[in-house]
């Protein structure tokens, strides 16, 4: 909801004879559901707010003269480069790829999102590895032309590059859709009004997918802030560095939790500055003509398909093949074990992918019904959890969870064992990436449907589940689409509150990643990868031919 | 929406079927940050020998640190195992772990080696020392860690980042022998003499050095065994440092393990610990990862005895865990990030 503002009451809403019915009575219980939706949420972050109440001075007075000024420096660059990045690659490929026709566009449509299933430590990795100075590329370089001086790859520059590679697919997705469900019909209004291509695509899709670039470039931002693995690779000091550092080398828990508190602070001033820009804005879908591509003329064409193909080349083939190339002197070890892992990963996503989906659905849903400032207040709480590192959010969870469990005794019992506190950790860390995609389609609900339905007597939950459930299909999808392939990736969180017996691929790739054996976690990653392919492309099917209403 | 029906059922199915299995008494339940390789051997010979389950959970040390933390005396966890003095140390500060009263231990595991309550105990030992190419430098011109500061040494070395744990130890004990103040000039020499920005990786420094990207650098041993047993003639060496009477030794480290607080099982426990500072478990234990056995009537293995023999520094290493704060503030302030 981060993303996408529930629609204001005051913008004609109201005067739907439809809403007359709603009592106030109604709208307290859709507080209370949207309220014990975001409760875990709201558990993590009270947590996180009562480290501000204990400040460690001597801490503080240290990371404010040494730590925070370079690593706040370091994250504005890193979050705006890449907020930048992802919004230009993925409006762009998306673009391309909803309004245009050219070689392989089919191909494409689907291939670009498969870097999705590339985790960013991975590709930080690899990029590393072949890039700096001791990799092939440069030590290929150095043997034929003698004298040529090292190229530093591990820099602002290097790290900005990867993390816009790996999650330029949020915007792209999320953008893709919008853009294929609307964009054609308006291009082909403003070309019948005398514009030209660019002119149509500047002035009539781009304005009107705005809320969805943000949406998705808040996305890939919020994940660059709480970005461990890829920074780490770079050596790159951010704010979660630091946090990291506060916590491990200097012992400082609460120090990182404080840091952590500041640094969310930032991010829901953003959300709501984002919202805020946004009020007042309605969108509604047009018709439901098919899409007709723009056929592009030959020299175009080949363009876009080397654009295309270009990005598919350097965030997905030339990373997956380094990991083959390293899985294959590794392939020894692949046991029947990786079956039971890879169950064990499929298990956790498709839970998570069913789970969230649906919760977000629910925030949405409440927020039509009972719009109100503190349910707006709700909802971006309920999704923060995004932007928190990962192993510091499983850590403030798990002092929740602590304590909950003292107070009910009882409930361990239930709980031990159980994947139910995972699943809540989860939907902690990722409802922002379920609620984006599922606010966008909500976002085009038509107010005409719904009376409509109300006057044939459909109305209350089957209202919902007739009318809107197949009519938010495509951003449903989405969502479950893109909280599989997070939570595939997913690994501190995992690593933390799993249960005995329920190791995943992510883990198997922590357990060599911590000693430093990059080579070895080829096997397990590319397994993810793997895993993370059938769904991809069977929800992008669905995803694209869900109905456009 | 029947599809929509199923989905939710298998969403209650998953869930039901996840709940049970808790332990039963005759286990013993490890936590463990050294990495499942590099320990599960030891736990399946165990229970082998001993009939005795072993059921465990890999994490980081800190988040295992701050899960023990939260369980408090629900926890399941009779032994915790993790890789660096001064996680133990902070583990035993959080009053995480128990005193373990055995003579086995005590015999086994040389004093500076375990914490001086009795609370932790190393059980293999980790060499940080200098690296070198055997192309560009010659060894006689090395001596000491200290000696990396030299002036004769800009633009030549490489380092990982201070953000590993070694680093923080390695200049946790450099405070301890020579005071805040000299250590951080040291440091800031080290700095200035960087080829490149730090290294995420050991195994980066190692691959810079053979590349030609820089001359020398400091590393654990066993990372340069892992890439031996790959690349048998890489061009780099491995020098000890602070070898003379009066110097410090070689800077070393360990990975160990100590009994939970609020173990349910702590007498099993305490065995499973004896059982792997002895004989053959204790020489698979450093083996498995090229380490030292901390146990000296067993021996390394021959890759590692290969590196010939070094006197240790035998300041202990709960100092380490005592002035690693100390350690990486310094390293803020000269600028080591």
């Amino acid at each position: 909801m981060a993303t996408a503002p529930p629609l204001q009451p005051d913008l004609g809403a109201a005067k739907l004879p439809a809403r007359a019915l709603r009592g106030p009575e109604r709208g307290a219980g859709w507080h209370l559901v949207a309220l014990a939706i975001a409760m875990p949420a709201l558990a993590v972050l009270l947590v996180v707010a009562a480290a501000l109440l204990r400040p460690d001075g001597e801490v503080w007075a240290h990371l404010s003269a040494h730590v925070l000024p370079r690593a706040s420096w370091n994250t504005l660059w890193l979050v705006l480069g890449v907020g930048l990045g992802v919004s230009v690659l993925g409006t762009g490929l998306a673009a391309l790829v909803a309004l245009c026709e050219f070689p392989g566009r089919a191909f494409f449509a689907w291939a670009l999102l498969l870097p999705l299933a590339v985790p960013a430590y991975v590709l930080a990795t690899v990029y590393i590895g072949l890039f700096d100075y001791a990799g092939p590329l440069q030590t290929l370089l150095r043997e034929h032309l003698p004298g040529v001086p090292g190229i530093e790859v591990r820099n602002r520059w290097g790290v900005m590059a990867v993390l816009v590679l790996a999650l330029y697919p949020y915007v792209y997705l999320v953008v893709r859709n919008a853009l294929a469900s609307q964009g054609a019909r308006l291009m082909e209004v403003a070309r019948l009004l005398g514009h030209r291509p660019g002119q149509a695509f500047r002035r009539a899709a781009l304005p009107l997918a705005l809320p969805w670039i943000g949406g998705g470039t808040l996305l890939a931002m919020m994940e660059t802030l709480a970005d461990f693995g890829a920074v780490a690779a770079f050596n790159y000091d951010t704010l979660t560095t630091a946090i990291y550092r506060t916590w491990y080398g200097l012992f400082s828990v609460s120090g990182a939790l404080q840091i952590a508190a500041v640094l969310l602070l930032f991010v829901l001033a953003l959300l709501a500055l984002e919202q805020r820009a946004r009020a007042g804005q309605r969108f509604v879908t047009l018709g439901a003509a098919p899409v007709q591509r723009r056929r592009l003329a030959p020299r175009g064409a080949w363009l876009a398909t080397l654009i295309c193909g270009l990005v598919w080349l350097l965030a997905f083939a030339l990373p997956v093949s380094q990991l083959l190339l390293w899985a294959l002197r590794e392939i020894d070890s692949l046991d029947r074990r990786y079956w039971l892992l890879a169950a064990n990963s499929l298990q956790l996503a498709l839970g998570a992918a069913l789970l969230l989906p649906a919760l977000a659905l629910t925030l949405s849903w409440a927020q039509r019904r009972a719009p109100s400032a503190a349910m707006g207040w709700l909802a971006r709480l309920a999704t923060l959890g995004y932007a928190m590192p990962g192993a510091l959010l499983a850590v403030a969870f798990f002092a929740a969870a602590g304590t909950l469990l003292k107070v009910f005794p009882d409930l361990a019992g239930l709980l031990r064992g159980s994947i139910l506190l995972l699943l809540t950790a989860y939907a902690v860390r990722f409802l922002a990436v379920a609620a984006t995609p599922v606010n966008g389609a909500a976002l085009r609900l038509k107010p005409s449907i719904e009376e409509a339905a109300r006057n044939l007597g459909v109305s209350g939950f089957r209202l919902f589940l007739r009318v809107h459930l197949p009519l938010l299909r495509g951003g449903v999808l989405t969502a479950a689409l893109l909280v599989f392939v997070d939570v595939m990736k997913e690994m501190p969180i995992t690593l933390m509150t799993r249960p005995f017996g329920w190791d995943t691929l992510a883990v198997r790739i922590f357990e060599f990643t911590t000693e430093g054996q990059w080579q070895r976690a080829a096997l397990p990653a590319l397994a993810i990868v793997a895993v993370g392919l059938l769904p991809t492309y069977w929800l992008h099917r669905g995803s694209e031919h869900a109905p456009l209403s | 929406m029947r599809v929509l029906s199923r989905l939710s059922c298998c969403l209650a199915a998953l869930l039901l079927t996840a709940c049970g299995g808790k332990p039963g008494d005759a286990q013993l339940v490890v936590y463990t940050a050294r990495a499942e390789h590099l320990i599960q051997p030891l736990l399946l010979r165990y229970t082998e020998e001993t009939g005795i389950p072993i059921r465990f959970v890999t994490d980081k040390a800190g988040p295992l640190l701050a899960r023990l933390a939260a369980e408090g005396e629900a926890t399941q966890a009779d032994v915790l195992i993790t890789v660096d003095a001064g996680n133990l140390w902070q583990a035993a500060q959080q009053d995480l772990l128990q005193a373990i009263d055995s003579p086995i231990l005590e015999a086994n595991v040389p004093a500076h080696l375990r914490d001086p309550e009795d609370r932790w105990f190393g059980l293999s030992l980790r060499a940080r020392t200098i690296i070198h190419s055997t192309e560009r430098v010659d060894p006689e011109e090395l001596n000491t860690y200290a000696g990396l500061a030299d002036d004769r040494w800009r633009g030549r070395l490489c380092l990982r980042t201070s953000k590993e744990v070694y680093n923080q130890s390695l200049v946790a004990t450099m405070i301890a022998s020579g005071g805040e103040t000299e250590t951080e000039t040291l440091v800031r020499g080290w700095v200035d003499n960087l080829a490149a920005p730090p290294f995420a990786s050991d195994t980066q420094v190692i691959e810079a050095i053979a590349a030609g990207q820089c001359d020398l650098g400091l590393v654990n041993s066993y990372y340069l065994g892992r890439l031996q047993r790959q690349q048998p003639d890489l061009p780099v060496a491995l020098f000890w440092p602070d070898q003379a009477a009066g110097e410090r030794g070689v800077h070393v480290n360990v990975s160990g393990a100590g009994v939970t607080r609020h173990s349910p099982r702590p007498e099993a426990a305490r065995a499973f610990i004896e059982w792997l500072s002895a004989g053959e478990a204790q020489r698979l234990f450093a083996s498995l990862n090229l380490e030292y056995p901390v146990n000296p009537e067993v021996a390394p293995a021959p890759l590692v005895a290969a590196w010939g023999e070094f006197r240790a520094d035998d300041i202990n290493l709960s100092t380490a865990g005592e002035l690693q704060a100390a350690a990486v503030r310094l390293m803020d302030r000269a600028g080591y990030h």
